[in-house]
């Protein structure tokens, strides 16, 4: 993990509290230092300074603070922060939550040492994600298009199928080439859910092309605030140095963020909402800012961080923030999951902010945008209108209105709906969202330009 | 003695100095051994409280502080017209020229190149009175932008007792020489003015021109005027953006302003690659000529998108000072506002709510101040205005949190963004309901004279089918549509019509993107007349099945795509057309006996 032992060291512990350990003494400590802390067992952690000044230091604990005690911890100042070897090796291996290897093979030889925290792309130096990304899922190609250097959360809930949906796009969406890679960031996740995304990943053959960071459900809460740093360094390193295009999944945010909560409590902030630090939009935006194309450089970050909502609601802090830093999101319905439809995106609240300039002419097909929009718009009318027949019954709807109902159905069951293991080409899919357009008259396709219209409209009301 | 004083705390942006007695409030600071820049924002004894606008990742207490005794400012001359730059205006592609494509602490490159020469045409010569504000000269920075240099504004003037030849000057050389009481001063291509003083102007007026920005919604319905100010409140997802973007790109400005605090990167690229592509309406060159863009995106650091608003808003001035209509769109001033609180946390001041410091609204109010149709400083005479709008990004798409309350009280354009509506695809999602303008009355009077006489008639109507049918949905959704009158239902029919046809607007669309005003007028006296020879055919007997089937309908709703601003024409025969048809109803159909 570090590249050499040396530095400072002190022993008079002011305060342990949580995951703070407040050092007194200190002359010679640097902000945001690394920190190498012994505890009186002889046990070595890792931390970091939050704060310094006045002969004291807040170091936070990486690993947790229980069996710390004033009288014998010793806390010595790296002199750096927090840096991690990369190179091509790291791929095929699996690390916790901290980068140290855990699957029983020796420490990666590292060809350079970058810092966790990384530094903000320069906006002007980015190159704009317009590559599509068939990722085989209907609903996805259709409407919600992912691009090359996108990020794109799932924002799901408890028990609903995120995992497996994230495994689906892991599998399908990656060219087995020498030129792609995965890197996986279990934060705070159960056991089988990593296990699950890792046999995923061995089924398809791509675990040669991954790199596993895994801070699971009863590791160190504190670490998680630097396992997806870990991850994004590495996937930095493969994509803007070695040239890949990298999928970054992160899951769970919502632990993230947790353990970033309970720091900020231990240090006693004044909290913003829902007791979440009020830089948490910063601290997030961070991590997430660190998926992109650069000028120049072949390989990409395409981000698909995961988020379970607490209690389904979409307006909590954690889902808020998200959605305003990243390019859409993908929500998935407590409604439609219960119906048994998979994948049950949630499309109406669903949004993917780069997908204008990844489909259409030259890239998916002409008519691919106007048939998003008009997918979407003809479903958000089947909703209004089955909130409707609930009330009123489908006795007061007009013909046109039990139309969408139609609609409405066949949408579900034979767009949205498809297998774990269906791969649909993106002609499949547009195919498929004519057919299911062509249920309803042509006059009601105001979205589409008429030439379109005329060319794949199949329904039998043909109008104007 | 020397002005350097030692650190001796730090937490994130927030350091404390010692040995700082002397410096000033808002007096710029380097910090470390790396010099990274700070401003003073609270002293205490001869501590002295910075927020530093680098990381501080690696200082240490005991490393120096130097002092400069300025505050913190911007370089104004010819050159910034198209340039990216950060917080404190340092130009991003000068910052990737010698760091690469990461942005690393400590760098420090001019906002406007020192060496390159400028074509000069001096408008004064010896023996002129000059004063505060006066044109010296002009130079041609861009084929759209012709820059006046100005007399600084913190400047006696006096008489030019010099003045150089026509010909090619640097920002460094002087151009004008000036005495006043037997002082002789030299007057440049560009001069330095501090971010968060506001520059000075004689006198405000009232805004009474609309600022056209082509988006139907905007333009007609809830118009914003030049000089004023507006705000667009949205959660994630409603399209913020996007209609941010439309009005940097489209909006009758000579000059636009794009400041990006703390929002996405890719969005700043987005605008790189688009606006040089884009041409203006009015002049057919790239809207990039016209276009400056601050960017200081989420993750770099936060004490500078607390300044970024200010450096953006002094460079606006600059160019309103020079007789131009600006406009600057802050995206989002929420993020700005969290960066307050995270300062004035890491400080801690006593919050208000939800944790933001209580100077939160009277440093809205500040900023939204400086909005205004002016009349500026020196000679010759020019009124010209600098427009503000604000998005603003509220928690929870809640706009009761103290973001949007706040900005609330000093706007008077609200362009409130409704989720449903995004979430049903209807684009731009702006809530017609929700949403107010308090400048229809006055610049009714430019579209009478300009457009057409019936601007204000059309647009009641049209905004009265709206309001009906907002008042009529409660009871159909108890009763459902059968439970109305035909003549209500009809209400329901048009204000449909109106939503698809008229209020929704593809930004992405060729056609669509820009709406001239002279379309946006006959496009809603097209629809307001539907209503009114659907009303009449309905009342004749005409069913209103057989008015829902009318193929006129799909053309109407795709007008404002298939007919191009320069083809307006087209909308006069879709309207013979429509009238023959209903012509052919009431004919069709017998009278009922009532």
């Amino acid at each position: 993990m570090s590249k050499g032992v040396g530095g400072v060291e002190y022993t008079k512990v002011e305060e342990i509290k949580g995951p703070l350990l407040i050092m007194q003494g200190v002359t010679r400590a640097a902000y945001d230092e690394l920190v190498e802390i012994e505890t009186p067992s002889g046990e070595k952690r890792l931390g970091k300074v939050l704060e310094v000044g006045g002969g004291r230091a807040v170091i936070q604990v990486f690993e947790g603070t229980r069996g710390l005690s004033v009288v014998g911890t010793k806390a010595r100042f790296l002199g750096k922060t927090m840096e991690i070897p990369v190179s091509s090796e790291l791929l095929g291996r699996v690390f916790d939550g901290l980068g140290r290897p855990i699957d029983g093979l020796p420490d990666p030889v590292g060809e350079d040492f970058r810092d966790v925290n990384g530094s903000p792309i320069n906006p002007e130096q980015r190159e704009y994600p317009t590559d599509f990304i068939q990722t085989g899922i209907s609903v996805i190609d259709g409407m919600l298009s992912l691009t090359r250097g996108q990020k794109l959360p799932i924002f799901s809930g408890a028990g609903m199928p995120h995992s497996m949906l994230a495994a689906q796009i892991a599998r399908q969406a990656t060219v087995y080439g020498e030129d792609f890679a995965v890197v996986f960031a279990a934060i705070g996740v159960q056991h089988h859910e990593a296990s699950f995304f890792r046999r995923s990943l061995e089924e398809s053959r791509a675990i040669k092309r991954s790199c596993l960071f895994l801070n699971l459900a009863d590791d160190p809460a504190i670490e998680r605030i630097i396992t997806p740093r870990v991850a994004l360094t590495t996937a930095e390193y493969f994509a803007f140095d070695l040239g890949m295009h990298v999928l970054v999944i992160l899951t769970d945010m919502t632990n993230y963020a947790e353990a970033l909560r309970e720091i900020s409590a231990a240090r006693e902030e004044v909290p913003g909402r829902k007791g979440y630090p009020g830089y948490l939009y910063t601290d997030l935006a961070t991590n997430y800012e660190r998926a992109g194309r650069i000028k120049g450089k072949k390989g990409s970050i395409t981000q698909m961080p995961i988020l379970s909502m607490p209690s389904d609601d979409i307006t909590h802090p954690i889902a808020d923030l998200t959605g305003y830093i990243t390019e859409g999101q993908i929500v998935l319905s407590r409604d439609l999951f219960r119906k048994g439809i998979y994948p049950p995106v949630g499309v109406l609240m669903s949004l993917s902010r780069l997908m204008k300039d990844g489909v259409g002419k030259g890239k998916t097909r002409d008519d691919h945008m106007e048939v998003s929009n008009q997918l979407y718009d003809a479903y958000a009318r089947v909703q209004e209108l089955r909130a409707l027949v609930e009330i009123v019954g489908r006795g007061s709807l007009t013909s046109i209105d039990l139309k969408y109902l139609h609609y409405g159905d066949v949408f579900e069951q034979k767009f949205l709906s498809q297998g774990y293991d269906e791969n649909r080409t993106i002609d499949d899919t547009l195919k498929l969202a004519w057919e299911v357009l062509s249920t309803l008259p042509e006059g009601e396709l105001t979205k589409i330009r008429s030439e379109y219209v005329r060319m794949y409209y199949k329904g039998s009301e043909r109008g104007a | 003695m020397e002005k350097k004083g030692k650190i001796v705390w730090i937490s994130g942006p927030a350091v404390k100095a010692e040995g700082m007695s002397e410096a000033q409030m808002y007096e710029t600071v380097e910090v470390g051994e790396d010099k990274i820049i700070g401003e003073v924002i609270r002293i205490t004894g001869d501590i002295a409280f910075i927020q530093v606008y680098e990381s501080t990742s690696g200082l240490k207490p005991g490393e120096p502080v130097y002092r400069t005794g300025q505050p913190l400012s911007v370089t104004l001359g010819p050159g910034m017209i198209g340039t990216i730059y950060d917080g404190l205006q340092r130009p991003l592609s000068e910052i990737a020229k010698l760091r690469g494509p990461f942005i690393t602490r400590g760098v420090s490159a001019p906002p406007i190149p020192l060496n390159k020469k400028w074509r000069f045409i001096p408008k004064v010569k010896k023996g002129d009175e000059v004063e505060a504000g006066s044109i010296l000269g002009t130079v041609q920075e861009t084929p759209l932008i012709e820059h006046r240099i100005l007399v600084p504004p913190d400047h006696k003037g006096g008489k030019v007792v010099d003045v150089v030849s026509e010909g090619e000057y640097t920002i460094e050389e002087d151009v004008v020489v000036v005495e006043e009481d037997g002082k002789k001063s030299g007057l440049k291509l560009a001069h330095r003015w501090p971010v968060r003083r506001p520059r000075p102007y004689q006198v405000k007026l009232d805004p009474e021109i609309p600022l056209l920005t082509g988006q139907r919604v905007l333009d007609t319905f809830f118009p914003i005027a030049k000089g004023g100010t507006g705000a667009i409140p949205g959660g994630f997802g409603t399209g913020k953006t996007v209609t941010l973007h439309q009005v940097a790109a489209w909006a009758d400005a000579k000059v636009v302003f794009h400041v990006g605090c703390g929002e996405r990167g890719n969005e700043m690229t987005e605008v790189l690659i688009k606006f040089p592509e884009l041409k203006d309406p009015a002049s057919g060159r790239p809207l990039m000529e016209r276009t400056i863009l601050v960017a200081n995106v989420s993750n770099m650091p936060v004490a500078a998108r607390e300044a970024s608003i200010y450096t953006g808003a002094t460079m606006a001035e600059y160019y309103r000072d020079m007789g131009y209509d600006v406009v600057l769109v802050a995206d989002s001033t929420s993020r700005w506002a969290e960066a307050l609180r995270e300062i004035s946390g890491r400080l801690e001041e006593m919050p208000a709510e939800e944790g933001y410091p209580s100077y939160l609204a009277s440093r809205l109010a500040e900023f939204y101040e400086r909005a205004g149709r002016v009349k500026v400083l020196g000679r010759p005479e020019r009124i010209s205005s600098m427009t503000l709008i604000g998005a603003v990004s509220p928690s929870g798409a809640d706009f009761t949190e103290p973001v949007t309350t706040h900005t609330i009280r000093f706007i008077r354009t609200f362009w409130a963004l409704d989720t449903r509506l995004a979430y049903s695809r209807h684009y731009p999602a702006i809530n017609w309901m929700t949403s107010y303008s308090g400048y229809i009355d006055s610049i009714s009077k430019w579209w009478s004279s300009v457009v057409d006489k019936g601007w204000s008639k059309v647009r009641a109507e049209a905004y009265e089918i709206l309001q009906r049918e907002d008042a009529l949905k409660e009871i159909v959704r108890l009763l459902g549509p059968e439970a109305l009158p035909d003549e209500e239902k009809l209400i329901l029919e048009v204000a449909r019509m109106i939503k698809i046809g008229y209020l929704q607007q593809s930004a992405y669309d060729e056609v669509d993107s820009y709406c001239s005003p002279k379309k946006q007028y006959l496009l809603l006296k097209v629809f307001v007349e539907f209503y009114q020879e659907a009303l009449k055919a309905l009342r004749s007997g005409v069913g209103l099945d057989t008015i829902r089937a009318m193929p006129i309908i799909p053309k109407l709703l795709r007008a404002k795509f298939e007919i191009p601003n320069e083809e307006v024409d087209k909308l006069n025969t879709l309207r013979e057309e429509m009238l023959n048809e209903f012509q052919k109803l009431s004919g069709l159909e017998v009278k009922p006996i009532v």
